[in-house]
């Protein structure tokens, strides 16, 4: 292809071009080709459509992070992305969509703002899954459980729901308040600030972690994931049960779920003397509204996620989890508890799991049961293999792209699909059917599309979009003792 | 299966699931019988789609096989385990577009009244001709099934790459091939098993695989993982206890829980005694 390529320059009369180019310094043959690329595609789209400005300074950023030197890039791609981030509230939220953004192909407009928090969301839990499967090695088919226990425990800790039960050996109702935010007048019940909650949230789900981890974490990889499995039914199951009929005491109150929850926010002490916001839900601007503030409020506490995690993976403990995830024995053999390990594993990711189920309950002011199926251990475990097990941004860039396809991607390459593909008629149309009417719906197999991409990538990519380098050398050579006879061994590819 | 690839199949219960559903569209389009057929109908209607559904679920997990497991032999062992996930979810979404998310309706075919009663009756026990015609179709697949495994070359060979690989391979057997057949046994066994619920329990739906699946597990593990008596007793007991559970209503949970107490057991059993009731046959222990 190269070869043919410059065949083609001397044969149209470039003496030498070849040669002269490749004297050119790394610099200039790295940022040429793009650039004339780019222009030769804008040059032959122009008769069809004018370029859009937000597109081509979105261009310009990548070009310019691609053509500087990796000791910037390092550095100015997170920043970049972050900078992005906190500024999408102002380019989303505009009245007149295409003044700052444009159209993609396919899949039609950016996501919008509720999407943007959700996706937030689920990186963090994803960050936190990846230190159990990515660094530890432990396949967790249950972190559901960890993310419904977050939830219910802020669901509990700020909402009138405890004003039902009396304080033990006294005769009236639990009514407290510590810094609880937009609490009704005379509702009763247990009121914290959100943030001592996140705390609380997590130490709870990761003491869960423990109990869960400390009889199971001796098992052998396959039962452990499917005990983990297990408690994540079992929780949802509480969940979903977990009401005065049934259990006999109203723990979860049922399918409705424990609703209102308490809205974020930090007090008016707060608010006065720092200018941060009192209540989340008064905030009502056009860009910075309610959305916004739980938004980059997200970003903040993934941050905090991601930068735990790294830490973590650094230090004794994480490069102790590395040690067990390649060879268990070895790893015993030098002097590693594994026990221990691999429960400080399993707290941790149990710890950030619990922050981003409290952050999801306080956003969404309500805990449903039906948020917390099994699908979404998968949806989550889907990320972080998609991503690259142990890469931090790897599982960051999975779980933003897959939680936007789930949660509008799918919706809107159907709906591109049948517009300007399939011969769709829409009056025809069976809403619960996959294929209809010549029309597709999308969504309703996200569970087998997360399906594929998990055979797809462990068979062709092993170590995800962003592999972890050591962790791809484990994929290629395998960790286990040589297998004797060539039948075993995977077909070169 | 879980013995001779120590890999749990979580794609299993579906492929049972897909052999229940090939036995429903059989009934339905196919034969397009109505609630109790003739015998001469409904035999031939139930060996047709044993006969099919078998076929085809033993090629569908051998291809399972081919494509997701057997290129990745080499691999740590979380990444089998991940596609088998991958597999339960595509085959569980292909059911959803094949026959739609609502469960899937037979009529029922099998003769209602009692094979034989036990007792005089308005206090008898009796027995049902459906009871009878799960038996009818079990009692000769598991014989089959042990004399395959217990006097054939096949099934010696079977047994052999359960125990050492590398030896077996040694020993002039065919590694590959010998797990291939595997997986067609076990494929054909799902599928028999699907087709057996389908007609028995005249309801079946596109997840039922995926559910029924770990209770089988629980039941395998609860008996003794590659014990076949273990794994009798293992869901004898399950049943039980389920049964139990949802039709009493004093000293029981009730149904909520039901999921809660199966897991319950399994977590409990794997704890305590991860050799299962019976003891545990796989070469390696738990």
């Amino acid at each position: 292809m190269y070869g043919a390529f410059w065949r083609l320059v001397e044969g149209l009369g470039v003496k030498d071009a070849r040669a002269r180019w490749e004297r050119q310094s790394p610099f200039v043959q790295r940022a040429v080709p793009p650039l004339v690329i780019a222009l030769l595609v804008i040059l032959v789209t122009l008769p069809v459509r004018t370029p859009d400005p937000a597109a081509m300074v979105l261009l310009a950023i990548a070009y310019a992070l691609y053509v500087m030197p990796y000791r910037w890039r390092r550095y100015a791609l997170p920043a970049t992305v972050l900078a992005l981030a906190v500024a999408y509230p102002f380019l989303i939220q505009q009245a007149d969509y295409g003044r700052f953004l444009f159209k993609l192909p396919i899949f039609n407009t950016f996501p919008s703002m509720t999407t943007m928090v959700v996706m937030v969301v689920f990186a963090m839990m994803a960050v936190a899954l990846n230190i159990v499967v990515g660094y530890a090695g432990l396949l967790d088919l249950g972190y559901v459980a960890f993310y419904a226990l977050g939830a219910y425990t802020a669901a509990w800790l700020a909402s009138p729901h405890a004003a039902q039960f009396k304080w033990p050996g006294h005769h009236h109702n639990i009514n407290l308040d510590i810094g609880g935010i937009g609490i009704p007048p005379g509702v009763g019940g247990i009121h914290i600030s959100i943030w001592i909650v996140l705390l609380a949230a997590a130490i709870v789900t990761a003491v869960g972690g423990v109990l869960i981890g400390l009889p199971t974490l001796r098992l052998r990889g396959d039962y452990l994931a499917i005990v983990t499995l297990g408690f994540g039914e079992i929780v949802s199951e509480i969940a979903r049960d977990g009401d005065k009929q049934t259990l006999g005491f109203n723990l979860t109150n049922g399918p409705p779920g424990i609703n209102p929850v308490d809205p974020p926010g930090f007090g008016v002490w707060i608010a006065h003397h720092l200018g941060l916001p009192a209540n989340y839900l008064t905030e009502a601007g056009v860009y910075v509204n309610f959305t916004t503030v739980i938004y980059w409020s997200a970003i903040v506490l993934l941050l905090i996620t991601i930068f735990c995690s790294v830490r973590m993976r650094d230090s004794r403990l994480g490069r102790a989890w590395i040690a067990i995830r390649e060879d268990e024995v070895a790893a015993a053999a030098m002097g590693i508890p594994l026990m221990r390990t691999k429960t400080w594993a399993y707290a941790s990711g149990a710890f950030f799991g619990g922050v981003a189920g409290a952050w999801f309950a306080s956003y969404k002011q309500a805990v449903f049961p039906d948020d917390f199926y099994f699908g979404i251990s998968i949806f989550v475990l889907t990320m972080v293999i998609l991503g690259g097990m142990g890469n931090v941004w790897g599982v960051v860039a999975g779980a933003v792209l897959l939680s936007y396809l789930n949660y509008e991607g799918l919706n809107n390459f159907s709906a591109w699909m049948n517009n300007n593909v399939l011969s769709c008629n829409a009056s025809s149309q069976d809403p619960a059917k996959v294929i209809s009417g010549g029309c597709i719906n999308a969504p309703l197999v996200s569970t087998g599309i997360y399906g594929a991409i998990l055979v797809l990538v462990m068979l062709f990519r092993p170590g995800g979009l962003i592999p972890e380098r050591r962790r791809q050398y484990e994929f290629e050579t395998g960790v286990h003792d040589e297998p004797l006879m060539d039948v075993m061994q995977a077909p070169a590819e | 299966m879980y013995g001779i690839l120590e890999l749990i199949n979580f794609a299993h219960g579906d492929v049972f699931m897909i052999g229940g559903m090939i036995a429903a569209s059989f009934v339905i389009s196919v034969f397009n019988l109505g609630p109790y057929p003739s015998i001469g109908m409904l035999t031939l209607a139930v060996v047709v789609s044993l006969a099919v559904a078998m076929t085809a679920c033993a090629l569908l997990n051998a291809t399972i096989e081919r494509i997701g497991y057997r290129p990745l032999r080499g691999a740590p062992r979380l990444v089998p385990l991940i596609t088998a996930i991958g597999f339960s979810y595509i085959l569980q979404n292909i059911a959803f577009i094949w026959k739609g998310p609502r469960p899937v309706s037979l009529p029922p075919t099998l003769p209602s009244g009692s094979a034989f009663t036990i007792g005089t009756c308005p206090k008898c026990a009796s027995y049902q001709w459906s009871q009878l015609f799960v038996l009818i179709i079990t009692i000769p697949v598991l014989i089959g099934l042990v004399w395959l495994v217990r006097y054939t070359k096949r099934g010696k060979a079977m047994r052999a790459t359960a125990q050492d690989k590398d030896a077996a391979a040694m020993m002039g057997i065919d590694v590959n091939r010998t797990i291939s057949f595997t997986f067609i046994i076990a494929g054909a066994l799902a599928g028999a098993a699907g087709v057996i619920f389908a007609f028995y329990e005249t309801t079946i739906q596109y997840n039922s695989g995926f559910t029924l699946g770990l209770i089988a597990f629980t039941a395998a593990v609860l008996g003794g993982i590659g014990n076949l008596q273990g794994a009798v007793l293992g869901g004898l007991m399950i049943g039980f206890i389920q049964d139990y559970n949802e039709g009493l209503g004093w000293a029981a949970p009730g149904s909520a829980f039901t999921h809660s107490i199966v897991f319950g057991i399994l977590i409990l059993t794997l704890v305590f005694r991860p050799q299962g009731l019976l003891g545990e046959q796989t070469p390696e222990g738990g």
